[in-house]
C-alpha cells in the first residue's frame, strides 16, 4: 500500500510538473489578455475537479444512505473536503484573472455566485460533521449533501438571470469556439494532473479515515508507517 | 389512526401549546420588529428607492424571525424523552414532520400578516403591481422556509451549539429560494417586469424539497 502510495505520487508529480511546463511555458500567449490567460489552465480544471469532486460526494452519499457502507461515508467525506479545496482555489484563481481583464474583482454573475454558494453549501457540510455530537453523523451528512446537491440547479436557474459577464464556454460553445492545438494540450494535461493529484488526495483520506481497511492491516510494530 | 389524523393530533397538540405560551410568536414579532427598526437606520427608510430594496429586507426579516420559531420545533420534544416515544410508536414518521412543518408554517403566516402593514407604514410602501400576487408569492414563500427550516431543525438538534446549527445549513440552501422570493416581491412591488418567473421557480424549489424532505425524514428522525 505504501510503496502503491509513492509510486501513485510520484507519477501524479511528475503530471503536475509537466503540465506546469506546458501551462506557462508551452502553450502560446493568448492574443488580447496576454500571459494573464494563463491562469486558465488552473482555473478551469480544479473548476471541473471540484464539481466531479461534488458529484462523487452526492453518489456516495446516497449509497451510504441505502446501504450504511462506512466505506462510501469514508469516501464522501474525503471528496468534500478535497472539493472545497479545490472550489476555493477557483474562487481565488478567478479575480486574480478578473481584476486585470474585467478591471474589477469580482460580480455577482451566474457562474461566480453559484461557485460561491456551492462553496457555501460544503462548507456547511462539512460543520455539520464537525459540530455532530450523535453517533450518527454520517447519516445526517449524508442527508444534508443530497439536498445540498439538489440545490445546485436552482442556485444556476435563480443565478441566470442576472447578467452574465463570465466569459462564455471556450470549448463546444457553437461556432467561433475552441483554441489552440497547443492551448487545448495544456489544458488538456493539466485536467488530467488535477484529477490525478486530487484522486490521490482523495485516497490518502479515504485510506486514513475507511474504517476496518485500515484496523485490518494494523500491526503495533507497522503503527508509525500504517497511515498509507 | 391514519396518517391525516395523527397529523391532525399532533398539529392540534402544537398549536394548543402555542396558543397557551406564546413563546415562538411573541419572539418572532418582537425580533422581526427589531430587525425593521435596525434597517431603517442604514438607509433613508422613506425614499423612493426603499421600493426597490423592500423585497429584500421584509424577507431578510422573516428568515431571520423565522429560525427563531424552527429553533424551538424540537427543542420542546427533547424534554421527558417525548421524541424517544415518538421513535418507539407505531406512528409514521411523516405525520410528525407534516404537523411540524404546518404548524410552523402557520406561526409564520401569523407573523407575515402582522407585520407586512408595519413594513407598509415604515417603509412608505404600495404595491405598483398586482397586490394579489404578493399572497402567492407569500405562501410559496413561507413554505419553502419553514419545510427546509423544520426539516434541517431535526437535524441540528443532533450538534452542539445547535441553535447555532441551524441557520449554518439552512440559509445556504435557501439562498436560491430567497433569491426567487426577494425578485418576485422586487418586481411586484416596484412594477417593473413579471414575477412569473420567480414564482413558479419558488413552486418547483417547494415541491422537489418537500419531497425529499418526506422521503428522508424517517431516517433523520431514527438517527441517534
Amino acid at each position: 500500500m505504501r510503496r502503491l502510495f509513492v509510486i501513485l505520487a510520484l507519477l501524479t508529480f511528475g503530471l503536475l510538473t509537466f503540465a506546469l511546463y506546458e501551462g506557462v511555458v508551452a502553450a502560446p500567449t493568448e492574443q488580447t489578455m496576454g500571459e494573464v490567460q494563463r491562469i486558465f489552465y488552473y482555473h478551469v480544471p480544479s473548476a471541473v475537479t471540484a464539481f466531479t469532486l461534488f458529484l462523487i460526494n452526492f453518489v456516495v452519499s446516497i449509497i451510504y444512505l441505502a446501504r450504511r457502507s462506512p466505506r462510501a461515508d469514508a469516501l464522501a467525506v474525503s471528496t468534500a473536503e478535497v472539493g472545497v479545496v479545490f472550489c476555493t482555489v477557483v474562487l481565488v484563481t478567478g479575480p486574480l484573472w478578473a481584476r486585470p481583464v474585467w478591471g474589477i474583482w469580482w460580480t455577482w454573475d451566474a457562474r461566480l455566485t453559484s461557485t460561491l454558494l456551492l462553496w457555501l453549501i460544503y462548507v456547511s457540510y462539512l460543520i455539520l460533521r464537525r459540530y455532530s455530537t450523535s453517533g450518527q453523523t454520517p447519516v445526517i451528512a449524508a442527508v444534508l449533501a443530497v439536498f445540498g446537491f439538489l440545490d445546485v440547479p436552482f442556485v444556476y436557474l435563480a443565478n441566470r438571470l442576472f447578467r452574465t459577464q463570465h466569459p462564455q464556454p471556450v470549448y463546444f460553445g457553437g461556432p467561433g469556439s475552441g483554441a489552440d492545438p497547443r492551448m487545448t494540450f495544456a489544458l488538456l494535461m493539466n485536467m488530467a494532473a488535477f484529477f490525478a493529484f486530487a484522486a490521490l488526495v482523495c485516497g490518502c483520506a479515504f485510506a486514513w479515515s475507511a474504517p476496518g481497511r485500515t484496523l485490518k492491516k494494523l500491526r503495533p510494530w507497522k503503527l508509525c508507517c500504517c497511515r498509507m | 389512526m391514519s396518517l391525516a389524523e395523527i397529523t391532525r393530533v399532533s398539529l392540534a397538540k402544537d398549536l394548543r401549546l402555542e396558543w397557551r405560551s406564546k413563546d415562538a410568536i411573541n419572539s418572532m414579532l418582537f425580533f422581526a420588529l427589531l430587525v425593521v427598526v435596525i434597517f431603517s437606520f442604514s438607509f433613508d427608510p422613506t425614499a423612493e428607492e426603499s421600493r426597490h430594496i423592500a423585497g429584500g429586507l421584509i424577507w431578510v426579516a422573516f428568515l431571520f424571525a423565522a429560525v427563531v420559531a424552527l429553533n424551538q420545533t424540537w427543542a420542546r420534544e427533547l424534554r421527558n424523552q417525548v421524541l424517544d416515544a415518538y421513535r418507539v410508536s407505531p406512528a409514521p414518521a411523516n405525520a410528525l414532520f407534516i404537523s411540524k412543518a404546518v404548524g410552523n408554517f402557520i406561526f409564520v403566516a401569523v407573523l407575515e400578516t402582522l407585520m407586512a402593514p408595519l413594513f407598509m407604514v415604515f417603509y412608505n410602501l404600495r404595491s405598483i403591481g398586482p397586490a394579489y400576487e404578493l399572497v402567492v408569492v407569500a405562501i410559496l414563500a413561507t413554505w419553502a422556509l419553514v419545510a427546509n427550516g423544520t426539516f434541517f431543525a431535526a437535524m441540528s438538534i443532533r450538534t452542539r451549539s445547535r441553535e447555532v446549527m441551524l441557520p449554518l445549513i439552512l440559509f445556504p440552501i435557501s439562498i436560491p429560494a430567497l433569491l426567487a422570493m426577494v425578485s418576485a416581491t422586487t418586481a411586484i412591488l416596484t412594477g417593473e417586469g413579471s414575477a412569473r418567473f420567480w414564482v413558479v421557480l419558488l413552486a418547483v424549489y417547494d415541491v422537489v424539497f418537500t419531497t425529499v424532505c418526506l422521503l428522508l425524514f424517517e431516517t433523520v428522525l431514527h438517527a441517534e
